[in-house]
């Protein structure tokens, strides 16, 4: 190919985040905006690397009480139970929809942790400017940004077992404190992609201070 | 030939993208991403579908997604009703995630969506704010998850058939066209030719990179 490899960073320019215009950054020292849809305009996420850093630790303080905390209590005639998440996981198993339980195994354990591992992985290849294995590396980035909506599902089940199990004094399903901190580990890891910076990945260790101006 | 000059969202590589033959779309050459794609009369077909999905979103937010019956007794549920009972249980945060990601934020999206689509249709050049809305439809897709809420209600549906019979309700097979048609106006929808027919917000001296030969580096 006879076109020069650039990035739009070294020629000076920056592509809007949220409109996706190619535009030039005027000032340095002072915020730039995208003349066409206002928002603010910079060549790599703002502290992307720190934010994400910061929303990770935070996701992984909550994933403990989302997963030693009980996230529903059914009632029946017979007596009462509490289930974390994978109590639920077990109990699906065993009532013979393995495949089902193989499902919210996937979406409630191994995606938040998937995720977590994953993002903190490319922050720390980032960091140090790796510039190898980018192409897997970006492919990892967009599997993350994909599939992180999936590990809502749990909520979804409690929220509809929970609306529908309410035959009083038969049967009653109510939600516990587990819930909340695992809908907080399936938001902060939807703002963690949300705020990693994939363009990073591409940077050569000399455009980490372009960067910082 | 015009060449329309594009950074890679993911990689930042500059690149000089042609204009498309019908149908055609141009991927990023160092990272493969999806940069433009030809669809001829995209936002007529997006419209068509977001009308469509309008229609069904309601049918599946007023008829009962499902009911549950044992001893005699019946209980039944809407998509908002799973927000509901949750709110009244205490669980107030995660209620109102649940209503955000299976009622609102898809509600939002249907509408925005139209409502942009429709001004654009109308008023050329259409107001910047028919941008901003622009954005915040995006915001919306990405927290609308009717897709997810399908399978979860799959999965309660089975935990729940072992206590007792389940009978699938009118909201359910609404849901699941709704599922089809969100994913086909995101399939379908051409953000950027709304902006080419849009007011921009800022000042015209801030003029935009489009001539490929100025603004090397």
């Amino acid at each position: 190919m006879s076109v020069r490899e650039t990035s739009a960073m070294r020629a000076g320019l920056a592509l809007c985040g949220h409109c996706r215009m190619l535009s030039r950054i005027v000032t340095a020292t002072e915020a730039n905006y995208c003349p066409r849809c206002g928002r603010e305009i910079a060549y790599r996420r703002r502290d992307a690397i720190q934010r994400t850093w910061a929303l990770i630790v935070a996701a992984a303080i909550c994933l403990l009480p989302a997963n030693l905390l009980p996230v529903m209590k059914s009632t029946t005639l017979v007596g009462a139970s509490e289930d974390t998440i994978i109590g639920g996981v077990i109990l699906l198993y065993l009532s013979g929809s393995w495949h089902l339980a193989l499902i919210v195994l996937v979406a409630s354990v191994m995606i938040p942790l998937g995720k977590l591992m994953s993002l903190a992985y490319l922050l720390v290849t980032v960091r140090r400017g790796s510039t190898r294995s980018n192409q897997e590396r970006i492919r990892l980035y967009r599997l993350v940004e994909f599939i992180g909506r999936w590990s809502m599902l749990d909520v979804f089940v409690i929220a509809f077992v929970v609306a529908l199990v309410r035959i009083k004094p038969l049967m009653a399903a109510q939600p516990r404190a587990g819930i909340l901190f695992f809908a907080a580990v399936v938001i902060l890891t939807i703002f963690a992609a949300q705020t990693f910076d994939p363009r990073l990945i591409w940077d050569s260790p000399g455009d980490a201070t372009r960067r910082n101006e | 030939m015009s060449l329309n000059r594009l950074a890679c969202p993911d990689c930042d590589l500059l690149q000089n993208v042609p204009r498309l033959p019908p149908r055609a779309r141009a991927r990023c050459r160092r990272c493969g991403r999806l940069l433009a794609i030809d669809r001829p009369r995209a936002n007529e077909r997006a419209l068509a579908l977001a009308i469509g999905a309008a229609i069904v979103f309601v049918l599946a937010n007023v008829f009962p997604l499902m009911g549950l019956s044992v001893a005699g007794r019946e209980v039944d549920t809407t998509i908002m009703g799973g927000a509901w009972i949750m709110w009244q249980e205490g669980q107030r945060m995660t209620a109102a995630l649940v209503a955000v990601c299976a009622v609102i934020a898809p509600a939002a999206y249907i509408g925005l969506t139209i409502v942009v689509l429709l001004v654009s249709r109308w008023r050329r050049p259409a107001p910047a704010w028919v941008g901003e809305l622009l954005l915040w439809s995006a915001t919306a897709r990405e927290w609308a998850m009717a897709e997810v809420m399908m399978l979860g209600i799959l999965v309660a549906l089975v935990k729940i058939a072992d206590l007792a019979t389940v009978i699938v309700g009118v909201g359910m097979f609404a849901t699941g066209a709704l599922i089809l048609l969100i994913t086909m106006i995101a399939v379908h929808f051409d953000p950027e030719g709304i902006w080419a027919r849009t007011q921009w917000v800022g000042p015209a001296e801030t003029t935009p990179v489009r001539d490929p030969r100025r603004g090397g580096s």
